[in-house]
Parts: structure tokens; C-alpha cells; sequence
């Protein structure tokens, strides 16, 4: 088959890679329709999260057909699926909790050392991404092998477009997850850091929630421009002070809830930015924390804080004073996909929620690497890249 | 002038040495002469019994005491989630011999089960003749809030070549720490999920 595979920093290639088989019994075969760019593939793209090998199958937003099914699956071939990113066994502790992205079963056990020496714990297996997360082939490709494809995949009737619900695999949930951790009340005011789909979804999904007001921060016009469309109001960053003008906007109380959809490699001239950026490209403190530290600024007393941008590894200068002086919460996670793809698939079919609007470019699965690179170097225009094998 | 500089320098490095081999000393001690606390006794700072390395190690697994307890008298189970055990083989007597994978070749680890209380607790010593000197016992107890059961395995083993064998086993990952590890995990995979999760995309890979 065909797949998109990392070769090391802004090295991506389409190539030649064996067929995936049934292995377990709970597997099954997916031959892929759509699948998409990910703004976290753009971490991967740049080399800053670690433990990516070289000839990784990278992508974990990906739906399509089923082709072939372990005795244990309970998918039938010829259904259309769509597949979460995480991948749960829906039996241990945490899935029966609905936290499925922290499936105890899911990440070869091999893999977990890594992970628990960096994170105190192993997380789940994801798919396509760091082989901290297991390092599963991923959905940029003609066919993926599914594990625990009786947990994960939820079926979409024929004749629903594909565009129309393949975010269900990842954005769509971790934007309205995001909103769900805010524990919005009516009438609450939410700042949203990054209009990229998390961002824009999360916004979406806020106002679905209640949200009196929605202000969203980014510097890229284009993208303003869809929060703006879909009911936010908006912050320019490079023209605007973000605290003074969240204060302003809040009638000086600061923003009920603040959501950073932008995770570890902030943009913006910033001192602390500039000094985290430098950290990075030298290999020593991966994360660049700034939108965050905005946040737990800018939130109110009391408020609450949601993290779904992506982090990896340690920060610094980390306002742990406001945290604690303030009072805040903080809630985030990797998305546990799970919990949410039936609600929001019935929205989607009952034309509450529209994703298609992010979609800026398809493109065969063949130039995928010119769809990373503009993804990348043109984030204005490009807002979301659809593949197709 | 010189020369009285050079002596202060070197009389401050010597008291400066002094004063922290008495800190690291009393740091020692002070560890000696404190009561036990609750924790395991292979979680203590000094991980070295005599010419033993202690590890150990705890997973919680949704399934009843019992279940867990017969997989371990059930080689078919054994081989499936540890995966250096190449086979077991019974006898002479009650003499139980693990064929296991090591990078310099198989080594037969000859034990006897020294304890055996169904539901609660095995153990097994190695006998004369075994390639490795090491006792291993699993303990099971109910988990609190109908979360199953609690799976406690600890290893006290003498590595061969001592302090050096024991880190260059370490740093292959085929340590009985790293091991046992690892085949706790896989066994509870096995049993709340029926598989042994895998990023294999080939049945034979």
C-alpha cells in the first residue's frame, strides 16, 4: 500500500509499505477514504515531540470502509467507519471511567517504559504519533490495521459525506472536550487561545454550551475571520494587548473560562516565548508554554482553565503563583475520543454542527508532503489539508 | 603572599570535603536508624540485600483472585504473555524448570513452588543446579471498590557478575526488574482484554 511516512525534521514521504493483517482478535482492516492533516502531525513535522522513528506511518484522523474483521471484532465488512485517534480497550480501569485516552491495555507494554519515566504513568495508544503512544501505524495511508476495533470505530450511514463527519476521529470531540472543561455556565465569557480547527471547534462548541461571549486570540487573519463567522469575537494579537483587551472585554473581571488551543510551539514575539523557542531548537525544555501563561493570566479569580493544546515535556516560568493565588482549575487531557463520537455524530446528522467549513484544500494522498509543508509554512490559507488514498 | 593563598585554598577544599562526607554520613545513618514505614520493603532507597537485588512490582487486574492464580499453574497461559519463557518443563519431582531467552543463549532456571495457597499467594525458589540463584513469589489481594485484584509480584535474584552483570542486564531491559515489569502488564492485558496489545501491522513481525 501506499502511506505517508516521517524521515526526520520537515521530511515527510509517500511510499511503499506492506499491508497491514489481522494480528489480535479484536482487530480489524479499514481501507481509508479520507483522512486529514492534523495541527499535532505539525509537532510531529517539526521534530519536537519525541520518540518519532524513521518509516513511522504518521496520521490519526482517518475514516473508511471496513475490509476484513479478527473473530473477535464486532465490525461487519462494507461498513463506513470513523476511527478515534485513541485507541481504547474499553475494558481496564480508565475506559470503563470513559478516560480513554489513559486505556491501560492499549500501549504495547514495551512502550510504556518511556513513557512512564517521562509522565509517571503510560498513556494509551494513539495512532500515527510518538512511539510513547505505542507508535502505531497511522491512518495517512491506503489501510490501517484497527485494534480493539469493537471499542473505537463508530459506524456512519451511507450517504453522509465524508467530510461532513471525519472530524469526528479527533477535532471535532478534543474542540467540544475542551468546551466541556471550561463547565461552562450561561452566560460566561471564554477566551479562546488559537484559531486553528481545535480553536475554531472549541469556540463552536462553547457557544453550543451556553457561552455568553466567546473571544478568540490568533494573529492569522484569515482565521480570525472564521472565528468571527462562527460567533466569536476576536483578538489580533499583533495589533492588540491580549490581557488588557480580555479585562476590557469582561467588563474587568477577566474571562470565566480560558481554553489554550495552541499548546507547545506558541507563535509571538515574546521574551518568554523567544527563550523557549531557543530551548527548543537546542533539545532542552520542549514546550513553549506561552499561550498558557497568557491564560492563566488573563482567566479570572476562580476561573477555570482547559488545556487541549498538545504539551510534551517540562516548562518553565510557569505562573504557579496566579494558579494557586487565584484559584483556579486546571482540567486537559489527550481527548477520550470515545465518550463523545455518538452525541456529536447526532448533531452533525441533525445539522446542529457543521465542520465542513474548515476544510481549505484536499488533495490525493500521493501529495500529502506538499499538504504538511503549506499545512506548515502557510497556516493563514491552509487551515485544514483532507487526503485522499 | 602566594604561597599563604594557596594554603588557604587548599585547607577550605579539605573542610569543604569534610564537612560533606559527614553530611553524606549522617544521611546514611539517619535512613539506618529510622522506624519502618508502610511502604514495601523493595521501595526502600537501599535496593541491595546482601548479595540479592529486590524488585517488585504491583498492577491491579479486573479479574477474580482465583482466575489469576490458576494462570500460573498453566504453562499454555505463562508462555503467552512472558515472552522471553520459551517453554516449561515439569520435574523430576516437583521441580519446575523455565526455559527462558537471554541474549547469551537459554538459560533453565530449575525452582521448586515453595508456597501454593490458591487465591493468595505463590512462590518459587531456584534449586541446586539453576542457571540463576533467585526467589520469586506473586501475591493476590481483593482491590478496593470492586476494582479486582491486586497483583503483587517480587523478585530477589543474584545477578551473575554482581553490581556489573546487574546493570548490563538492566540496560539490555532483561533484568528480572524490567521483565517482571513487563509481564505483569502483559498478563493483565491478556486477561481484561482477551489480547497483548501490539503495533505489529504483520502476524509474523
Amino acid at each position: 500500500m501506499r502511506a505517508l511516512t516521517w524521515h526526520g525534521k520537515h521530511d515527510v514521504r509517500v511510499e511503499n509499505a506492506p499491508d497491514p493483517e489481522i494480528v489480535n482478535p479484536r482487530d480489524a482492516i479499514i481501507e481509508v477514504t479520507s483522512t486529514a492533516i492534523c495541527g499535532s502531525d505539525l509537532h510531529l513535522y517539526d521534530a519536537v515531540i519525541p520518540g518519532v522513528a524513521k518509516g513511522d506511518i504518521l496520521g490519526h484522523e482517518f475514516m473508511g470502509r471496513v475490509v476484513e474483521t479478527g473473530p473477535k471484532s464486532t465490525l461487519q465488512k462494507g461498513q463506513r467507519v470513523v476511527v478515534p485517534f485513541t485507541i481504547s480497550c474499553g475494558s481496564c480501569f480508565f475506559c470503563k471511567a470513559s478516560l480513554y485516552s489513559a486505556c491501560d491495555n492499549s500501549n504495547p507494554v514495551e512502550k510504556q517504559d518511556a513513557s512512564e519515566m517521562l509522565y509517571g504513568h503510560a498513556m494509551s495508544g494513539l495512532f500515527g504519533y510518538s512511539h510513547l503512544t505505542g507508535g502505531y501505524p497511522g491512518g495517512q495511508a491506503e489501510y490501517v490495521r484497527v485494534p480493539f476495533s469493537d471499542v473505537g470505530p463508530i459506524v456512519v450511514p451511507d450517504g453522509v459525506p465524508d467530510e461532513q463527519v471525519l472530524f469526528l476521529s479527533d477535532i471535532l470531540p478534543t474542540g467540544w472536550m475542551a468546551a466541556e472543561n471550561c463547565d461552562i455556565q450561561p452566560g460566561d465569557t471564554v477566551a479562546v487561545w488559537g484559531c486553528g480547527p481545535v480553536g475554531l471547534f472549541a469556540v463552536q462548541s462553547a457557544l453550543l454550551m451556553g457561552a455568553g461571549k466567546v473571544i478568540a486570540i490568533d494573529h492569522y487573519p484569515h482565521r480570525l475571520e472564521l472565528a468571527r463567522r462562527l460567533g466569536a469575537e476576536v483578538i489580533d494579537f499583533k495589533q492588540t494587548h491580549v490581557l488588557e483587551a480580555l479585562m476590557e472585554m469582561s467588563g474587568g473581571l477577566g474571562p470565566d473560562a480560558v481554553i489554550d488551543a495552541v499548546g507547545m510551539e506558541s507563535h509571538g514575539f515574546a521574551p518568554d516565548n523567544l527563550l523557549d523557542s531557543a530551548k527548543q531548537r537546542i533539545g532542552i525544555g520542549a514546550d513553549s508554554a506561552h499561550a498558557l501563561r497568557m491564560a492563566l493570566m488573563a482567566v479570572r479569580k476562580g476561573g477555570r482553565v482547559s488545556v487541549p493544546g498538545v504539551y510534551g515535556g517540562m516548562a518553565d516560568k510557569f505562573p504557579l503563583g496566579a494558579l494557586m493565588e487565584k484559584g483556579l482549575q486546571i482540567r486537559t487531557g489527550q481527548t477520550h475520543v470515545q465518550r463523545y463520537t455518538k452525541e456529536l455524530l447526532h448533531r452533525i446528522m441533525e445539522g446542529e454542527i457543521d465542520t465542513t467549513f474548515l476544510i481549505s484544500h484536499r488533495l490525493p494522498l500521493e501529495e500529502a508532503a506538499l499538504g504538511y509543508r503549506n499545512f506548515h509554512d502557510s497556516q493563514d490559507e491552509w487551515t485544514k489539508v483532507v487526503l485522499t488514498p | 603572599m602566594h604561597r599563604r593563598k594557596t594554603d588557604i585554598v587548599t585547607i577550605t577544599g579539605l573542610a569543604a570535603l569534610a564537612i560533606g562526607a559527614a553530611a553524606i554520613t549522617r544521611m546514611m545513618n539517619e535512613a539506618k536508624d529510622r522506624p519502618p514505614d508502610s511502604a514495601p520493603g523493595r521501595t526502600a532507597k537501599q535496593s541491595r540485600f546482601g548479595r540479592y537485588v529486590v524488585a517488585g512490582r504491583t498492577v491491579t487486574i479486573d479479574a477474580p483472585r482465583d482466575r489469576i492464580h490458576a494462570v500460573w499453574h498453566d504453562p499454555e497461559q505463562l508462555v503467552r504473555f512472558m515472552q522471553d519463557l520459551r517453554a516449561v518443563e515439569r520435574g523430576p519431582g516437583d521441580e519446575m524448570t523455565w526455559v527462558i531467552a537471554t541474549p547469551g543463549g537459554d538459560a533453565r532456571v530449575r525452582t521448586r513452588l515453595v508456597e501454593d495457597r490458591p487465591g493468595e499467594a505463590l512462590a518459587w525458589r531456584s534449586v541446586e543446579g539453576s542457571d540463576f540463584d533467585i526467589e520469586a513469589k506473586v501475591q493476590l489481594r481483593d482491590a478496593p471498590a470492586g476494582r479486582g485484584t491486586e497483583v503483587e509480584a517480587h523478585v530477589a535474584w543474584r545477578p551473575h557478575w554482581g553490581v556489573a552483570g546487574q546493570w548490563a542486564a538492566k540496560l539490555r531491559r532483561v533484568d528480572p526488574r524490567t521483565r517482571g515489569r513487563h509481564e505483569l502488564k502483559r498478563l493483565k492485558m491478556l486477561l481484561e482484554t482477551g489480547e497483548i496489545a501490539t503495533n505489529a501491522n504483520q502476524r509474523n513481525a
